[in-house]
């Protein structure tokens, strides 16, 4: 009765010989997004594209919908008791909650990273790579080539090369963090969301998370919650500005190339908390 | 886990030298502890005396009996030249026990489950407080229901299996009645069990870390795959730890088999075919009507039903112990 029983995913026919090359980047378009929970609207009209290849932050001060936003994109806020939605989420040109369109397959191609490391604590650090595959029931039997290749690309590989059977759950934080992005990259996303991925982490692993996030986005479309005005700049090409008033959903203010937002942004409220007067 | 003790440096001089730190607890403190340290001691204390007893009042017969009080199958205590054993009391009563835990186990997994991770909110709090109300039943009536009842039902499906699969031993009957069986005691008996199985795995499969379930599910796992992936295996101490505690109550079971066996005293398999038996069953039927020496032999049966469950327990709760659910970073 563990995960070991899924390994039967390793004779199915047909298995492919190498790795899954990283799939092209795909394009995110949020067209007038709305959310609720229960009766409290959290987001109103909410519209953004994410163009594929780029790195689009979401910033904003606290409680004003870039979680539920980031959440909507992979179709993890349906998960939340009395949670609603409206509007539509286009990847690649298709509606992500189009009646054919199955919640399993789009967080396959859209993958996640959370605010807290959430690797499977049990599962060796190799399983924890191959999670994805066997979960969503892809056979390949490059494994070793795979794990190896996902580590290297969230910049974990040189650390954990020799201990590859020890529990994920005995790593540092920040390594666990790069081991998530591991196992998110091991299923070849087309999009990757992360929900203030550092915001748990010290500075050092938080740098090897931003490098990492510099050399993945040339074949992933990376979207990025962050509370940290600098991370934003560092990292993202756009950016998209999130606020809520008093007792309203959480709209965008302004978005836009992340050196106008910064430098020249055209509201005043963006410019006061780009530039730390508040939030 | 943490390394709070320290090694003593080799070269231990000057004022480099570990305090010896006093602990002053207040009066306070000091009563509390008494009186934890007081009821925890009692509990050995009670458990203790239960033991002594049993064996004070088994030992007449035990002289009687000697080795073959392990052996021996028929119960005649009280007769001129009486023989009497456990073998067969014993043997059919960990029969019973592990025909309900075979049908209790997968369906308390599987309830827990549903009532964790499929069911709608609302009917949630429905079905636990249902399956709490299950194990309200006295099982008295469990015992009744199961003999006027159930038991011709479970006799029809016991026929069919022993036509259709007679050739496994297990399912071969001698003659032509099915009723008062091991197997009717055994589904009465996980329908008595169920209930705490089924609440002890919902508890523990309700801790799995959210962060660790929504991590599978936005890998693309189907809810099968991230129960799979996440809550087995971090429930695993819960599973065995309900399976544990149901077994101990199948065991100990009495009043609800008594009104459904007719008692058989050899030791075979044929768990479908009418006859079983049970040590708190006899120790009911029998007790009443023992001379003394009969009265010793239902003590000494008693004593190994207490030796029994002992060692279930302790054996569930070493095993829950070395798998600590979930949070097992085994380095």
């Amino acid at each position: 009765m563990t995960f070991r029983t899924l390994d039967r995913a390793d004779t199915v026919p047909g298995s492919r010989s190498a790795p899954a090359p990283p799939r092209a980047s795909a394009s995110l378009e949020a067209q007038s997004v709305s959310a609720w929970f229960g009766s409290h609207k959290v987001l109103e009209r909410v519209s953004l594209t994410m163009s594929a290849g780029g790195v689009t932050a979401l910033i904003g001060p606290s409680g004003c919908g870039k979680s539920t936003f980031i959440r909507i994109l992979n179709r993890m806020h349906e998960l939340v008791p009395g949670a609603m939605l409206a509007g539509r989420v286009l990847l690649d040109g298709d509606d992500v909650y189009g009646d054919q369109v199955q919640a399993t397959d789009t967080r396959r191609r859209i993958g996640m990273v959370f605010q807290k490391p959430n690797p499977f604590p049990t599962m060796t650090i190799r399983d924890n790579v191959l999670a994805g595959l066997k979960l969503t029931g892809q056979a390949t039997s490059g494994r070793d080539a795979l794990v190896e290749q996902s580590l290297q690309r969230a910049g974990l590989w040189n650390e954990v090369r020799n201990r590859l059977d020890s529990p994920g759950g005995a790593l540092s934080g920040g390594q666990q963090q790069r081991l998530c992005i591991a196992r998110a990259l091991a299923v070849g996303p087309e999009v990757l969301l992360m929900d203030e991925p550092c915001s748990a982490l010290d500075p050092t692993s938080t740098r090897r998370i931003e490098e990492t996030i510099g050399e993945i986005a040339r074949d992933v479309t990376v979207v990025i919650v962050t509370h940290n005005m600098q991370q934003a700049q560092r990292v993202s090409d756009q950016c998209a500005f999130f606020l809520a008033a008093e007792d309203e959903p959480g709209r965008i203010v302004e978005a836009g190339a992340t050196a106008q937002i910064f430098d020249a942004p055209t509201d005043p409220r963006t410019a006061d908390y780009v530039h730390g007067r508040f939030g | 886990m943490a390394a709070t003790d320290f090694d003593v440096p080799v070269g231990l001089s000057g004022d480099d030298i570990p305090l010896s730190v006093a602990v002053n607890r207040s009066p306070a403190d000091r009563r509390f502890r008494l009186a934890a340290r007081a009821s925890g001691a009692s509990t050995l204390v009670v458990m203790g005396l239960v033991a002594v007893f049993l064996a004070k009042g088994a030992w007449p017969a035990l002289r009687i009996a000697g080795a073959r009080f392990f052996t021996r199958t028929e119960w005649n205590p009280d007769a001129a030249n009486g023989s009497f054993g456990i073998a067969a009391i014993v043997w059919w009563t960990v029969m019973i026990a592990l025909i309900a835990l075979l049908l209790a186990v997968p369906l308390a997994v599987a309830s827990a489950l549903f009532i964790n991770e499929y069911a709608p909110r609302r009917l949630r709090r429905a079905l636990t407080a249902l399956v709490d109300l299950l194990a309200a039943i006295p099982s008295l009536i469990y015992g009744l229901w199961g003999r006027a009842f159930a038991g011709d039902a479970l006799a029809g499906v016991a026929r069919w299996l022993s036509r259709n699969a007679g050739f496994v031993p297990m399912f071969d009957v001698r003659g032509d009645a099915y009723d008062s069986s091991t197997f009717v005691a055994g589904v009465i008996v996980a329908l008595m069990v169920l209930p705490i199985a089924t609440s002890v795995m919902r508890e523990v499969f309700a801790q799995t870390p959210v962060a660790e379930k929504e991590g599978a599910l936005a890998l693309g796992a189907t809810r099968w795959g991230m129960v799979r992936a996440v809550v087995l295996p971090f429930g695993r101490g819960g599973i065995i730890g309900g399976s544990m505690l149901a077994l101990g109550r199948a065991l100990g079971e009495t009043i609800a088999i008594a009104l459904i066996i007719s008692p058989k005293y050899v030791v075979d398999a044929r768990v479908l075919e009418r006859g079983s038996n049970s040590v708190g069953a006899l120790i009911a039927l029998k007790f009443g009507e023992a001379g003394s020496t009969g009265l010793s032999a239902l003590l000494a049966l008693g004593l190994a039903l207490f030796a029994i469950t002992l060692v279930v327990n302790f054996a569930a709760s070493f095993v829950v112990a070395r798998s600590r659910s979930g949070a097992g970073v085994e380095a």
